[in-house]
């Protein structure tokens, strides 16, 4: 891997870009947007943490290797999250005999 | 092997296993990415206990979430955000070997995460004045006695998150320390900035934590009441 060096100006508009983002998700939480509320929200913070993992931390100019292995990650968090929400949002869908 | 003893000879931070500088730097990020990894399934753990929870009594936590003061919240995410740009300064730094700027930015680095973990004891200590304390003093405004079960299980979660978000940055401060010393010895430079780096890495991870818990925490229920 060569090295990368990002510029000061780069690294300014990502953590203003950052700040604002901070900014917009307290002042839309006011907002009534119903269910919507949480995907705006979370919406919002995979933005934020995709910046600070691709510039702040590189992951831009990493290895394949590296990229693969963060990637890796991000999907047995997925499945941990998958699996265990399907069952939980799923037990009311059929109902229990005797019950 | 003429070629590696050459590459050897030239680069003392060289280990024997590694042939060139760029290989040894590959392996240690890598290394230090698999941690974070490990990391990612200890919060993401704790993420999903809260989201389960959070559907099973949407109500009360919604009530029990829209408690917390959200502009300490928002306020402390600015701080924490600060704090991983100056660290990425100081990484940038290393990487041009200049000594003085590393360790200025990784000082401005360690005061910010400091100012975070004041803001939160202040936090946590409204929480004790409120009674908002998991225990046998719990007690949450308005509630029914099997609804403060549950609003305690919020808190819980809370402190929970909250406190492990809290201790990875004691340790990350205590890193910054090392780091700042190493640093006034004259360690890192251009060559090899490794250390600096690796710390790089933890102190934004932990800040991708924040990012999180705090929209999850203060605000998606925010709304309900208005």
């Amino acid at each position: 891997m060569s090295e990368h060096i990002d510029s000061i100006k780069t690294y300014a508009l990502v953590f203003a870009a950052l700040i604002a983002a901070t900014v917009g998700t307290t002042a839309v939480a006011f907002v009534d947007l119903g269910p919507f509320s949480v995907v705006v929200a979370l919406a919002i913070a995979v933005c934020k943490m995709l910046l600070v993992a691709l510039f702040f931390m590189h992951v831009r100019h990493s290895t394949r290797l590296t990229r693969l292995v963060v990637l890796g990650g991000l999907l047995w968090l997925l499945i941990l999250v998958g699996i265990t929400m399907s069952d939980i949002l799923t037990r009311g869908w059929v109902g229990v005999p005797g019950r | 092997m003429a070629s590696d003893a050459h590459a050897h000879a030239e680069s003392p931070a060289l280990r024997v296993q590694f042939d060139t500088e760029a290989q040894q730097k590959d392996a240690s990020t890598l290394g230090m990415w698999l941690f974070l990894i490990t990391e990612v399934m200890f919060f993401g753990g704790m993420f999903l206990v809260y989201t389960v929870y959070r559907h099973v009594y949407p109500g009360i936590f919604a009530l029990a979430s829209s408690s917390l003061n959200v502009y300490i919240g928002a306020a402390n995410t600015v701080v924490l955000l600060c704090s991983s740009f100056t660290m990425v300064l100081a990484v940038r730094a290393a990487q041009l070997g200049q000594r003085k700027a590393i360790i200025l930015f990784l000082i401005l680095t360690l005061i910010l995460g400091g100012i975070f973990l004041g803001v939160k004891a202040y936090e946590w200590n409204e929480k004790f004045q409120e009674h908002h304390i998991p225990g046998s003093s719990f007690h949450f405004e308005g509630m029914q006695p099997d609804e403060q079960a549950h609003a305690q299980l919020f808190f819980s979660l809370y402190f929970a998150m909250t406190g492990l978000h809290a201790l990875h940055m004691v340790i990350g401060a205590g890193m910054l320390i090392f780091l700042i010393r190493q640093a006034q010895k004259g360690k890192y430079s251009a060559a090899y900035m490794t250390p600096v780096d690796l710390g790089g890495l933890y102190w934004h991870f932990v800040d991708i934590i924040w990012i999180f818990l705090f929209p999850l925490l203060y605000l998606i229920d925010r709304h309900l009441k208005g």
